[in-house]
């Protein structure tokens, strides 16, 4: 039976967008930002504080501290000593957890409405009156040494990872990872902790963003019994990070480990972020990943997989949030034998003649309703709003900016994705990654692995 | 038009300390001319309908022996071409009618999921529609889905979690399909050619069908496109007989890689979901090891020696098989110690049991958190496929708390004795051996 084909179809007309239309925003007295987005279909709330503090903001030599503190935020306070928090959220129902980035720091909880209250007066006491011991302290710092085995030294292509962003991110923090380095983490003690909590957990440096079954008036009341009686008039912490150097010189960092069965490559660039871009070119940059590798007929993925084939996977993405410039990433896994080199010049030839000759109408459709399609769908979930939402306005958006993507990535030209590919990715500058399988001679893979 | 033969309105009910609130999931089950069936939670406040399918029983226990990974190679080249529309048209298809369609495969069975804005469901249940009954599985996309897939195998192939995973299961089902990687390993994948693509789509039929969906349609609307997307299946699957089986207990099993930290896996005989015993095990889990901050393993492991960042037990009620299992990850010279920790835990529950305050909390999360399951369409779908896929019934989102609720101290420990007397679990570990 033939059908009317969808294919034949035009592009699903979208409409006029905008992300979360109903949230909205107010700031205490104390400095501290609160977004709520309302959503009634079922009483239960998504409760998340945001500090402005990531682990770009470490000193140095503490690197990890911002991820260790994340941890320690569960060992209790005056008030609710141990584990009472957590038992409480659990004891209710609620789930919980935690998360640290280069850029923040964030807490959440999500539990049925009438326990709204209660998680936030928990919340505001630990922002505040966190309290450690040494003797709690200790072996969280074993947990997290085991997750950075778990994460990373188990994982080859992970500690590739470090190596790249090390080596992209010339004078940035950026360049440490979030867990920190093996031996400065081991080195952490409570007192780091305690100095870093104190200076960035503050109501003037965090923004609370609540969505589910509320409605803004309820959360002015709230927000003012809990966190508004936290006095703080130190505003926004300033990062004034040193600022990443764009290097004209190629860098290649490899790795190859007893552990790789499977080589792959990957290559990035330092680009700007929604946060350091000029008006329009972050989105045309959102744009461009789409069309180059966002998806399996992108630019990538047909010349390097269906085309050649010289690739059993390729694609690319650009890491937009984020308070500093960012990396733009292109990948690729070869196939049986097909030397790294070659891909990695394949996918440099596909980038230039984007620069080139730019992109074509369907392509620029079809990127277009892909990334607003990811509006709609975004709003089914209170946990995805309020993390599109606390992520943005921690790496330097704000609520006008988040909820106006669509219309400004609908605004996007075929010759800014040009420009923009002509701007950042061609040229010197970028550092290709290569994971390689070891030479499987004896002595050789003793020597790739010298320590054990 | 007949339809609508059924038709259930439950209350998720929050159990909260203070006031207790309640939320209405309307479910309807349709049924269309053509004899599909689908549950239906119409709710137009967001412009998305989630649709969640499986054919019960086409997982990749249907895989022979030589051919594992069929099932999980099926699930990958749907979606590459059905119908006039080879693979990029088809993948354009999509993109362009802002139409999320994937496929995937567990143990058991084999699992569609689509998601429609408002505007582009007809296209999404039309294109659903090619993918099932008319894939074309052209040998460019078989090779190229073949290729992915054992990369992504390779990829994971000197990984200690994978390792271990993979050494429990065929330590623990020697001769079963469960004891096989699901998603195959390179040299069967390499091997996997479009005629067996075409033996697993007899596994795909409207006897094994299940399907939620949730979101900005209503039943009117839907069962026309339920019977232009599924009413072309044949009636009944052709599947091959899974027997049930044991797992294999008291083993304790090793593999080297020299990598810093030794991951753990432990595993042996569960409750049936449909055992009596199943909730109250299912309760005594939760308090073991069931995921959250406060179990047993948590507390010993993680929190008072900080041996690992992720200890855990589950319990997993296969079609074929139950199981009781769970695994740690933790440096290598701390291995012995880690499970000996986890061991005594195993040992105090079947023992001492835990108190009955610990029950009280364990209810309290159990039932409270269940609302939290239904807190978007995408999850509610998910929900309603399960309780079709377990044969719970209609009713089983307002029975459920009550069933928890009534568990015993008593029911606890029954359950704990029947699954830590059924054996010690089969232990698989992999890393460097310390010293």
């Amino acid at each position: 039976m033939l059908m009317t084909l969808p294919a034949a179809a035009e592009p699903v007309d979208l409409g006029e967008l905008t992300l979360a239309p109903n949230a909205s925003s107010f700031t205490l007295d104390n400095g501290l930002q609160v977004v709520v987005i309302p959503d009634r279909r079922a009483p239960i709330v998504t409760h998340m504080i945001w500090y402005k503090v990531g682990s770009a903001d470490e000193p140095a030599g503490k690197s990890g501290i911002a991820h260790y503190l994340e941890h320690l935020m569960f060992k209790g306070t005056e008030t609710h000593p141990g584990s009472e928090f957590s038992t409480t959220v659990a004891r209710v129902g609620g789930k919980e957890n935690a998360f640290t980035s280069n850029d923040y720091t964030a807490y959440f909880q999500q539990v049925s409405k009438e326990n709204l209250a209660e998680m936030m007066g928990f919340e505001a006491d630990r922002m505040k009156n966190l309290q450690l011991t040494p003797e709690v302290s200790a072996p969280e710092l074993n947990v997290v040494q085991e997750e950075r085995r778990a994460r990373i030294e188990t994982r080859p292509s992970a500690e590739l990872g470090e190596a790249l962003d090390a080596t992209l991110y010339v004078n940035h923090p950026y360049g440490d990872p979030v867990i920190g380095w093996p031996d400065e983490l081991a080195n952490l003690t409570f007192e780091d902790a305690l100095n870093f909590y104190r200076s960035f957990y503050r109501p003037g440096n965090a923004v609370l963003v609540i969505a589910g079954d509320v409605t803004e008036d309820e959360i002015r009341s709230l927000a003012q019994d809990t966190y508004g009686q936290i006095a703080d008039d130190l505003g926004t912490f300033d990062r004034d990070r040193p600022k990443a150097q764009h290097l004209r010189s190629d860098r290649l960092v490899e790795l190859r480990d007893p552990r790789v069965s499977q080589p792959s490559t990957q290559t990035a660039w330092l680009v700007p972020s929604y946060a350091t871009a000029e008006p329009g070119e972050a989105e045309a940059l959102d744009i461009l990943s789409e069309i180059l590798g966002g998806n399996n007929t992108s630019r990538l993925y047909t010349s390097l997989v269906r085309e050649e084939p010289l690739a059993t996977n390729a694609g690319a993405w650009y890491q937009s949030s984020a308070i500093d410039d960012t990396r733009f990433i292109v990948y690729a896994v070869p196939q049986d034998g097909v030397p790294l080199d070659t891909i990695e010049t394949k996918a440099r030839a596909l980038i230039a003649d984007i620069a080139e000759n730019g992109v074509g109408d369907e392509e620029m459709a079809r990127a277009r309703t892909s990334l607003l399609a990811s509006v709609i769908f975004a709003q089914d979930s209170q946990s995805s709003l309020a993390r599109i939402f606390g992520s943005a306005l921690t790496t330097g958006s704000s609520v006008e900016d988040v909820q106006e993507w669509p219309t400004r990535i609908a605004a996007v030209t075929a010759e800014d994705v040009q420009n923009a590919a002509r701007k950042f990715l061609v040229g010197g500058g970028a550092v290709t990654g290569r994971l390689l399988v070891a030479d499987t001679a004896p002595d050789a893979a003793a020597a790739a692995n010298p320590t054990e | 038009m007949y339809y609508a033969l059924n038709r259930a309105i439950v209350a998720v009910a929050f159990f909260a300390a203070s006031i207790g609130s309640a939320s209405a999931i309307d479910i309807q089950e349709v049924t269309t001319p053509k004899g599909v069936s689908a549950w239906l939670v119409s709710d137009d406040t967001v412009p998305v309908v989630a649709v969640d399918i499986a054919f019960k029983n086409a997982g990749s226990s249907q895989d022979p022996a030589e051919k594992a990974g069929r099932a999980n190679l099926l699930a990958a080249t749907l979606d590459e071409g059905a119908g006039d529309l080879d693979s990029v048209a088809f993948q354009n298809a999509l993109l362009e009618g802002a139409v999320q369609l994937s496929f995937d495969s567990s143990r058991d069975h084999l699992y569609g999921d689509l998601s429609t804005i408002s505007s582009s469901v007809e296209r999404g249940f039309d294109l659903l529609h090619l993918a099932l009954t008319q894939p074309r599985f052209d040998q460019e996309a078989v090779d190229r889905m073949k290729g992915q897939i054992i990369a992504g195998l390779r990829r994971e192939e000197k990984d200690p979690d994978t390792v271990v995973a993979q050494l429990w299961a065929r330590t623990a089902f020697p001769d079963h399909p469960y004891g096989t990687p699901s998603n195959g390993i390179p040299e069967t994948v390499a091997t996997l050619t479009r005629d067996d693509l075409v033996a697993a789509t007899r596994g795909l039929a409207k006897d094994n069908l299940m399907i939620a969906v949730v979101g900005d349609i209503d039943a009117e609307t839907l069962i026309p496109l339920l019977d232009r997307a599924f009413g072309d299946l044949p009636d009944t699957a052709e599947l091959t007989d899974v027997p049930p089986v044991e797992p294999e207990t008291g083993l304790t099993v090793s593999e080297t890689i020299d990598t810093p930290q030794t991951a753990i896996r432990f595993g042996g005989p569960g409750l049936a979901r449909e055992d009596d015993d199943f909730i109250p095990a299912f309760v005594m889990n939760h308090i073991l090891g069931g995921g959250s901050f406060s179990s047993w393993l948590f507390s010993e492991v993680r929190e008072k020696r900080g041996l690992a960042y992720s200890v855990y037990s589950y319990l997993a009620p296969f079609e074929h098989a139950a199981i009781f299992g769970g695994g740690t990850a933790t440096r290598n010279d701390q291995a012995d110690e880690a499970l000996d920790v986890i061991r005594a835990q195993f040992e105090r529950m079947a023992n001492e049991g835990p108190t009955e305050e610990e029950l009280a909390d364990a209810k309290a999360y159990l039932t409270g958190s269940y609302a939290l399951r239904f807190d978007s369409s995408s999850a509610i779908a998910r929900q309603l496929l399960f309780i079709q896929l377990e044969e719970l019934g209609m009713d089983y989102i307002d029975k459920r708390n009550a069933l928890i609720e009534a568990v015993t101290l008593d029911d606890v420990k029954r359950a704990a004795t029947r699954i830590f007397g059924e054996g010690v679990p089969t232990v698989a570990v992999v890393g460097a051996p310390a010293g």
